[in-house]
């Protein structure tokens, strides 16, 4: 894998960590939007080698943990029904509803999936008309595109028993809203490149000047996050607060406008709720007017979902960078990938188990700080 | 070492299940789950809390890949293994190979020279003869090479719809030679930790023609009997320690599970892992960690530091041994945890596995 090793060079490294080193007189508070660019930054241990002054915090770009409890319920009633397959990726088939996730519903006799693909779900659709098909739609920009044109594809193909359950969230809106937080630690962002390479970079020049934050887009290999990491305290310590590009093999202004066509056909902005956070404005998709027979909360009529959240469980927090996933009282305790709590220590992108899978050897002993939710989200503590 | 002195006369009472609570670990589960079967922890804790206090054996208490056995003052290994891979034939083998494969490695694993093998058939109404025919010589040719008699065997057939296709039980017994005591509770700290070869590739070539995904190059499962290095390897060093193929769960799982037995710390340095390009091109695509993808041709061997050495030398003058390589080191350090060196100098925990990895959505 030569290409991807250029971006995992230890000789590299350490000239990037030097840089950093040098640039760094001050503490500063950096975070990674992106729940993969976490996982890489714990699995490489890239956080036990920065300056102490560096802090990172984990955002909330893991698209398994932010999924709405209310709709993990809803995919796990209509997952039951006799007459469905229902599709998803991998990680999603661990999430806990209220009280069970995919995997025991599965047990019990659903016809639960795993697919790589939403086209691998339309072609499940053609090959059993007599069941209805549904493909659990979440993720940010990246999976957002894919989704979308699986939803064009059955409709111009007038594939009648498909259908999207969609939970897709758009991440400058979740910049805006911890920017806005009381209690935001967040002094530069590190962008999430892959959405980048879908919408381009035209969405955060704003947000960087209406919040003077630096925005530094960055990739998930190893080199990617530390060049990063360098430009974002490079600004941090001249107090800059401009948009860098530092994934530019991927990554333009303009981004994908395929894939921004085909979202702008089937998909419309719309207020959604984030687990954990809470809702945040025009933060999310759901299907077009134009495509709503595809839409498995239309077709199925799931109502009457009481959901039921862990009362201990402080990801909400974690995902916004509040506290570190040690500092939660449950965590490594009630609170493990066997017995999640909350998503966070579901999904391996989720930082609960990041910390939990990589990091247990040196986690300090639980001294929970106070619980300190901001009075908008203490209504959806994940 | 257990003996196979006859139970106690008085049967043990039957389990008393409307009363039954199942231990904690099994609380979270009403019913068995896809991990499970998976080889991690959910695997381990149905063994342990459920199956062995069902079973109340002494011999399998110690929970090897084969147990130890003494009968008329010879020292066997005896093992057995149920194949229920899909698809039924894969690049570089088939169920028929593995079902072979994985039985003879478990007995040599104990350092134990395979020689008998069973074979049980179950096969699906409705799959066609020339399939079972072909599974069945490539079970007879794979028994041929390892060097292992077919002894016994039976077949049964299941209703269309309750089965899938073909699957495969055998079990296996071979005669482990003297002074030879290979068990995972024998890792000592000091003890040289080597792999036989590169990782990962069984589990990636059964996933590229399984999910229908293609990584550019078709990867070839590296199903293989072991029996032979092995005895390559206790001809140099007649003290190896610990043996075992890591299979379901990968090179994580085995190691986690040695040191847990063991009660010791096992170090890795990533950057000795010998991950080839197409299974690390293929799990940086689907969000997979090489270490607990499957092997079915490889072992981990844990030898004593004087002897690492000639042992790595034997192993790589063996055709199946190649490209072996020292991968880390057994320590007193963090008991029960594997830690690994990562690339750019940090530590990660190389943790047991719950259930079967899933891939990352992004």
């Amino acid at each position: 894998m030569k290409y991807l090793d250029e971006f995992s060079d230890p000789v590299l490294a350490e000239r990037l960590f030097d840089d950093i080193r040098a640039l760094t007189t001050r503490p500063w508070s950096l975070m990674e939007v992106c729940g993969g660019q976490t996982h890489s930054i714990i699995r490489h241990g890239i956080d036990q080698l920065l300056p102490d002054e560096i802090r990172l915090i984990h955002g909330p770009g893991c698209p398994v943990c932010v999924t709405p409890l209310e709709i993990i319920d809803k995919a796990l009633e209509i997952a039951s029904r006799p007459d469905v397959i229902f599709c998803s990726f991998g990680d999603m088939l661990r999430v806990p509803g209220s009280g069970r996730d995919l995997f025991q519903v599965k047990s019990e006799g659903a016809d639960v999936r795993v697919v790589y693909s939403p086209l691998d779900a339309l072609r499940i659709a053609q090959e059993n008309p007599e069941k209805q098909v549904v493909f659990f739609g979440i993720g940010f920009e990246t999976t957002a595109p894919p989704n979308a044109m699986t939803v064009y594809q059955a409709k111009k193909l007038s594939i009648p028993n498909f259908s999207l359950l969609v939970s897709h969230v758009r991440v400058p809106p979740a910049i805006d809203a911890i920017m806005n937080s009381p209690d935001c630690q967040v002094q530069a962002f590190l962008a999430a490149g892959h959405v980048c390479t879908v919408m381009g970079t035209r969405e955060y020049p704003d947000l960087a000047a209406r919040h003077e934050v630096p925005i530094v887009v960055t990739g998930f290999e190893p080199l990617d996050i530390l060049e990063g990491i360098r430009r974002a305290v490079r600004q941090l310590e001249t107090g800059e607060h401009t948009v860098e590009n530092a994934y530019p093999r991927a990554v333009n202004e303009q981004g994908s406008p395929a894939a921004q066509k085909m979202l702008a056909d089937v998909f419309e902005v719309t207020d959604r709720s984030w687990r954990g956070i809470g809702m945040i404005p025009r933060s999310g998709w759901r299907l077009s007017p134009k495509y709503r027979e595809y839409d498995a909360e239309y077709r199925f009529s799931v109502t009457g979902i009481e959901t039921e959240e862990s009362t201990v469980c402080r990801s909400g927090e974690v995902l916004q960078g509040l506290i570190k996933p040690h500092e939660c009282a449950v965590f490594g305790k009630e609170c493990t990938p066997r017995n999640p709590l909350g998503a966070t220590m579901v999904s391996s992108e989720g930082a609960c188990a990041a910390y939990y899978l990589y990091r247990r050897l040196e986690a300090p002993t639980v001294n929970a700080p106070a619980a300190n939710t901001p009075a908008k989200e203490a209504s959806s503590v994940g | 070492m257990a003996d196979t002195a006859p139970a106690s006369a008085s049967a043990p009472a039957a389990p008393d299940f409307s009363g039954w609570t199942c231990p904690a670990p099994l609380r979270d589960h009403e019913r068995i789950v896809m991990g499970h079967g998976g080889g991690g922890t959910l695997s381990a804790e149905l063994v342990e809390h459920l199956f062995a206090p069902a079973f109340g054996s002494d011999v399998l208490a110690e929970l090897g890949d084969s147990a130890h056995l003494t009968m008329g003052g010879a020292r066997l290994a005896f093992s057995t293994d149920s194949f229920v891979v899909r698809p039924l034939f894969f690049p570089g083998g088939s169920i028929g190979d593995l079902a072979v494969n994985g039985t003879v490695n478990d007995l040599a694993m104990a350092g134990a020279v395979p020689a008998y093998l069973s074979c049980g058939f179950i096969l699906e109404e409705g799959i066609e003869l020339s399939v079972v025919g072909r599974v069945a010589q490539a079970l007879g040719d794979a028994a041929r090479t390892a060097g292992v008699t077919v002894a016994t065997g039976d077949t049964k057939v299941v209703d269309a719809g309750h089965g899938d296709g073909i699957f495969i039980n055998t079990a296996g017994i071979g005669l482990v030679p003297d002074g030879v005591d290979i068990r995972p509770q024998r890792a000592a700290p000091g003890d040289a930790v080597l792999v036989s070869g590169q990782i990962g590739v069984h589990g990636v070539a059964i996933m590229s023609v399984r999910e229908g995904l293609e990584f550019g190059v078709e990867i070839q499962s590296d199903t293989a009997s072991l029996a032979g290095l092995v005895a390559d390897m206790l001809a140099v060093c007649r003290d190896l320690h610990v043996l075992r193929d890591p299979t379901r769960g990968g090179l994580a799982t085995s190691l986690n599970e040695i040191a847990g037995a063991a009660g010791v710390g096992i170090t890795l340095d990533e950057r000795s892992l010998p991950v080839p390009d197409t299974v690390a091109n293929a799990c940086s695509f689907l969000g997979l960690d090489p270490l607990y993808v499957a092997n079915e041709g490889k072992l981990v061997a844990f030898v004593p530091p004087d002897h690492a050495d000639a042992v790595l030398e034997a192993m790589r003058a063996h055709p199946l041994g190649k490209e072996s390589v020292r991968i880390g080191t057994c320590v007193a350090d963090h008991p029960g945890m594997v830690v690994a060196a990562t690339g750019l100098g940090g530590t990660r925990v190389v943790d047991m596995p719950l259930g079967e990895q899933l891939p990352r959505i992004c």
